[in-house]
């Protein structure tokens, strides 16, 4: 459902990015993987149209959606997580999944002034469909809080669940794990392959810690310096020479 | 930590004598035909330098005396106060609320006309903070020229009647729905630009539809403005001695009872409060809708909101049209209660006035830009006497406003969404 071929990121002298290829099937979770710097955040900022990519084409569901606005992206099923958590923070909890609905509400100033039944329709169920979401992440008890008070592992959990109440085609996360404890990131490779087996979601997950990713995902693309460096299984990455060299080797 | 607060002190106090110094001690005289400039006398050097040295002093020990008022119980009745419960909280606003509003409704028949001509221009400003609190409160834009919008109410009405003859009520929807369409308009290229640039272009703006007024004679009479605009009417009835439109009738021969110059007056401050709170109320229920949310998760965080799919240029643009349409709004009402307009009415001092309310109000409160409202209009009525040191005071308290309580005086609280939990 996504094809990245040969995309290319300069930013002035410095190539962030440089040929990167990238395939993704639907029910996949795809990992990117890299040391920091190697441009993995980089490859998302492209994708999802926050940056303009200087060379390559990104095809999803056969569009070219490179160098599109980030609103038209994320509207056709593209959504992201940021790797330093992005919410609403003054807003509460559930006011946060009810922003990223807006598509699935009746935003009819009028109907809106005059509660038509369609309105609270809609607005009940934007309510219900976050309830759901919340449970399903575990924070249905922090419904009213201010986003901005939750723990750390909590706000993470929030920004996905933020993401699938979109509806999205295709999820992707940027370092979800970073600075969450082993029972933490145990419980979020859970709901990731959840996500997968129970919401049809294609994943592209991004991690420089390369152990996290061995056991959830489908196909591991490795990268370096903003090159890629090589890609497959992980059985096969794992066992491939450069990697081991380049990666692997210094820890 | 002592040499940070000390340089910090040092420049406050010279920062005041630079302010003060020439405000207070220089003067233009006429001496003859020549203008010369005067320095001050010996008193007011003093104070000057008595200004300085309390600011100074204040700088210097201000976490201290901050601390200690903020922890005196006695000045501070808030300080160990657990918030409400939300149920109850909004149950004690809605009966402060019905209370305030039966005291507007009978309160103008036991004071003077003068009082009620200020409070309807104080319901006038409301209405305009109420919709810049939109534009700079809930969506984070800040707009320098808003009183244009005003301006384009106040001159719809004014013009339409002037050559077509159509009445307030007719005026009001066609004047706000104009301001609308010229926010809409001016929005589309400029909300683009970020923070200062906004604030700059917007300041332009403001300033061209002035000049445009000023300079348009043929069609607005340039300086010497507008004249003629009638009152509303009220099912027909007209309020004042004689009825100058054909087809209505006067109240006061309607009603049998004897003319009196306060009915207009009245009628005009009660249609005012209507309005006023018609406008509170559409902007309340917009908070809570999508549409109000989108302007405050882009505030919150702008990137965020669009990788969710909010099109940034059309969630500000709502919040800058809504906000010009009651612009429009109070300009229609400030017409028709003057009678007459010039583009005097018009200054970029009107934008700035409305937007210390909004900021003095606490950014996205409502009540707390009413409370504003009513402070900022009616203290300088009543300290007429010091009307030289108005803009200064006024100054002052912002500065003290932005130290001491930079949310405002009633900061917004979120309402709280009640979620089914699902078993
Ligand atoms: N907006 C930008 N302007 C200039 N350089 C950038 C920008 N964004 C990223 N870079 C550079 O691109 C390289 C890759 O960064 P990034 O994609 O964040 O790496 P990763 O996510 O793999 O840690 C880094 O050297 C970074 O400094
Ligand atoms: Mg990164």
């Amino acid at each position: 459902m996504l094809e990245v071929r040969n995309l290319s990121m300069r930013f002035g002298g410095l190539l962030a990015v440089d040929q990167v290829s990238l395939d993704v099937q639907e029910r996949e979770i795809v990992s990117i993987i890299g040391p920091n710097g190697a441009g993995k955040t980089t490859v998302f900022n492209c994708m999802s149209g926050f940056y303009r990519p200087t060379g390559g084409t990104i095809l999803f569901e056969g569009r070219e959606i490179q160098g599109k606005p980030d609103f038209r992206i994320s509207r056709l099923g593209l959504v992201r997580t940021f790797q330093h958590v992005r919410l609403f923070s003054k807003m509460t909890v559930v006011e946060n999944l009810l922003v990223a609905q807006h598509r699935h509400l009746n935003t009819n100033l009028i109907a809106g002034l005059l509660r038509t039944p369609s309105y609270r329709q809609r607005e009940q169920q934007a309510l219900d469909r976050a309830a759901y979401w919340l449970d399903r992440v575990g924070l249905l008890d922090m419904a009213n809080r201010e986003a901005g008070n939750l723990a750390y592992g909590q706000q993470r959990r929030l920004e996905i669940a933020r993401c699938m109440v979109t509806e999205p085609k295709l999820l992707m996360l940027d370092e979800p794990a970073a600075g969450l404890n082993p029972a933490e990131t145990r419980d979020l490779n859970q709901l990731i392959i959840g996500l997968k087996e129970d919401y049809n979601v294609s994943v592209v997950l991004i991690e420089h810690d390369m152990s996290l990713v061995m056991e959830i995902s489908d196909r591991i693309n490795v990268i370096n310096q903003g090159r890629p460096l090589a890609s497959g299984t992980p059985d096969e990455v794992r066992q491939n020479d450069d990697v081991i060299k380049a990666y692997l080797g210094e820890a | 930590m002592a040499t940070h607060s000390l340089k910090h002190a040092l420049f406050c106090a010279v920062v005041t004598l630079i302010i003060a110094y020439p405000i207070l001690g220089l003067d233009l005289e006429a001496r003859g035909t020549s203008v010369v400039l005067a320095g001050a006398d010996t008193a007011t050097v003093v104070s000057v330098l008595a200004a300085a040295l309390v600011v100074f002093v204040f700088q210097l020990f201000r976490h201290r005396i901050l601390g200690s008022l903020g922890t005196m119980p006695s000045l501070n009745p808030f300080a160990n106060r657990e918030p409400m419960p939300q149920d109850k909280r909004q149950r004690l606003e809605t009966i402060a609320l019905v209370v305030l509003v039966v005291a507007a409704l009978i309160w103008p028949f036991f004071v003077s006309r003068g009082a009620v001509d200020l409070a309807t221009l104080v319901l006038i400003y409301i209405m305009l903070a109420l919709g810049l609190n939109v534009v700079v409160g809930l969506a984070g834009l800040l707009d320098l020229g808003y009183v244009a919008f005003y301006a384009v109410g106040a001159y719809t009405f004014a013009l339409l009647h002037q050559y077509f003859g159509v009445s307030f009520w007719v005026a009001l929807p066609v004047g706000a729905g104009l301001a609308a369409t010229f926010g809409l308009l001016l929005g589309f290229p400029v909300l683009r630009l970020r923070g200062d640039y906004l604030a700059i272009v917007t300041l332009g703006f403001g300033e061209i539809i002035r000049i445009l007024l000023n300079n348009m004679t043929w069609l607005t009479g340039g300086p010497n403005g507008i004249g003629g605009i009638p009152d509303p009417t009220v099912f027909g009835m007209e309020f004042g001695r004689r009825v100058k439109e054909e087809g209505n009738v006067s109240f006061h021969e309607i009603f049998d009872v004897a003319y009196s110059g306060s009915h207009k007056i009245i009628v005009l401050y009660l249609i005012a409060l209507v309005l006023a709170l018609f406008t509170a109320l559409v902007i309340r229920r917009f908070t809570k809708m999508p549409v109000g949310r989108s302007w405050e998760a882009l505030r919150e965080d702008e990137i965020a909101a669009r990788s969710l799919g909010l099109s940034r240029t059309a969630v500000k643009l709502s919040a800058f049209t809504i906000g010009a349409f009651f612009a429009g709004f109070a300009g229609t009402v400030f017409a028709s209660k003057q009678g007459f307009i010039s583009p005097e009415s018009f200054v970029f001092l009107e934008s700035a006035i409305i937007l210390a309310i909004v900021v003095l109000g606490g950014m996205g409160s409502q009540l707390g830009v009413i409370l504003a409202a009513v402070a900022v209009i009616i203290l300088p009525e009543l300290a007429r006497e010091f009307s030289e040191y108005r803009m200064l005071i006024f100054g002052a308290a912002m500065v003290l406003m932005m130290v001491w309580r930079p949310q405002g005086l009633l900061p917004m609280r979120r309402i709280h969404i009640e979620i089914n939990k699902q078993e």
